[in-house]
């Protein structure tokens, strides 16, 4: 049995193909499902897949998260199931309330684009389940707002829950805490800006992602 | 009654604001050396149909609240003006 794998795309996408290439290699079956849609229909899991949905217009993730289909993903976040935000996805998933925080711009005011060095801190969660905290893992950014940042209460409350999934070992953008990727009360909601998917094949210069990419499929199996 | 409306909306005391300062460290180069405390924004303006004073402010509340603004970041300010009919 394969999971079935929901990667949604709103008009500015740009990573659907990838994530939905990298699901096919790992054996999952991957569907994309357009912005108006209101149904995800059979999928074990889902997936925001990063770019500029809606052009990152008044803020990243604001206008996409009154997508119909944000509804379906919002209904199904809340029954448990697996949703994963890459990138632009974690900005859809803050907006939505989904997760907490927010993401500014970088400090520096650069746009980063490379290669960040991460490390596991939590495996409960349904993107880290096949690695092992401490795992460090060779993972592409490529985000202009990717900085991370919440209230005081918000990060004590992500720090004591073991909710920080992901830290950068070399901070690239100004991340609070060296965050670079938290997970929600239920560990089944997990928001990322770098992009595991673009690390599946060793011919792309890592695969690290790899482990990240299983994880997610097996939340979509146990929770299908 | 129809409004004009006008609102701000800036970073937070405190959240980090690279555009702002980069336009800070900028503008010695031009000879303006006075200037401090830069802060960027947006302002965004509309016109708003409502009952009467109380409720567009109670709409334009959540407006700010749901839409307009993240308020994990940012703060927003409501300026309205009635537009004589």
């Amino acid at each position: 049995m394969s999971a079935n794998v929901a990667v949604v795309r709103f008009p500015g996408t740009n990573c659907e193909f990838d994530v939905a290439e990298a699901v096919t290699a790992l054996g999952g079956e991957p569907t994309i499902v357009f912005h108006d849609e209101v149904s995800l229909g059979s999928a074990d899991s889902v997936v925001i897949a990063g770019g500029f949905a809606h052009g990152d217009y008044l803020r990243p993730g604001a206008i996409a998260r009154f997508s119909p289909i944000m509804e379906a993903v919002s209904r199904f976040a809340l029954e448990g199931g697996a949703v994963i935000g890459i990138c632009n996805g974690f900005q859809v998933l803050c907006e939505s309330h989904l997760l907490p925080g927010a993401l500014q711009k970088n400090a520096g005011l650069r746009f980063k684009c490379g290669t960040a060095r991460l490390r596991v801190e939590s495996n409960r969660s349904a993107l880290t389940e096949q690695c092992d905290v401490g795992d460090e893992l060779d993972i592409p950014i490529n985000h202009f707002e990717g900085n991370y940042t919440c209230s005081e209460e918000t990060l004590a409350e992500l720090r004591d829950n073991d909710r920080i999934v992901l830290r950068y070992v070399e901070n690239p953008n100004g991340s609070v805490d060296d965050i670079a990727g938290i997970c929600n009360e239920g560990r089944n909601v997990v928001g990322l800006m770098p992009h595991p998917e673009r690390a599946c094949n060793p011919l792309l210069g890592s695969n690290d992602g790899v482990p990240l990419m299983r994880s997610l499929l097996e939340s979509a199996l146990a929770s299908a | 009654m129809t409004f004009d409306v006008v609102v701000e909306v800036r970073l937070r005391p405190g959240i980090a604001d690279p555009q702002g300062a980069t336009i800070e460290r900028a503008l010695p180069a031009l000879g303006f050396d006075g200037v401090s405390s830069v802060g960027v924004g947006k302002s965004i303006r509309f016109t708003l149909e409502s009952a009467d004073e109380e409720s567009a402010r109670a709409e334009l509340a959540d407006l700010c609240e749901r839409f307009l603004s993240n308020p994990v970041i940012e703060d927003s300010e409501i300026t309205l003006t009635p537009v004589a009919s």
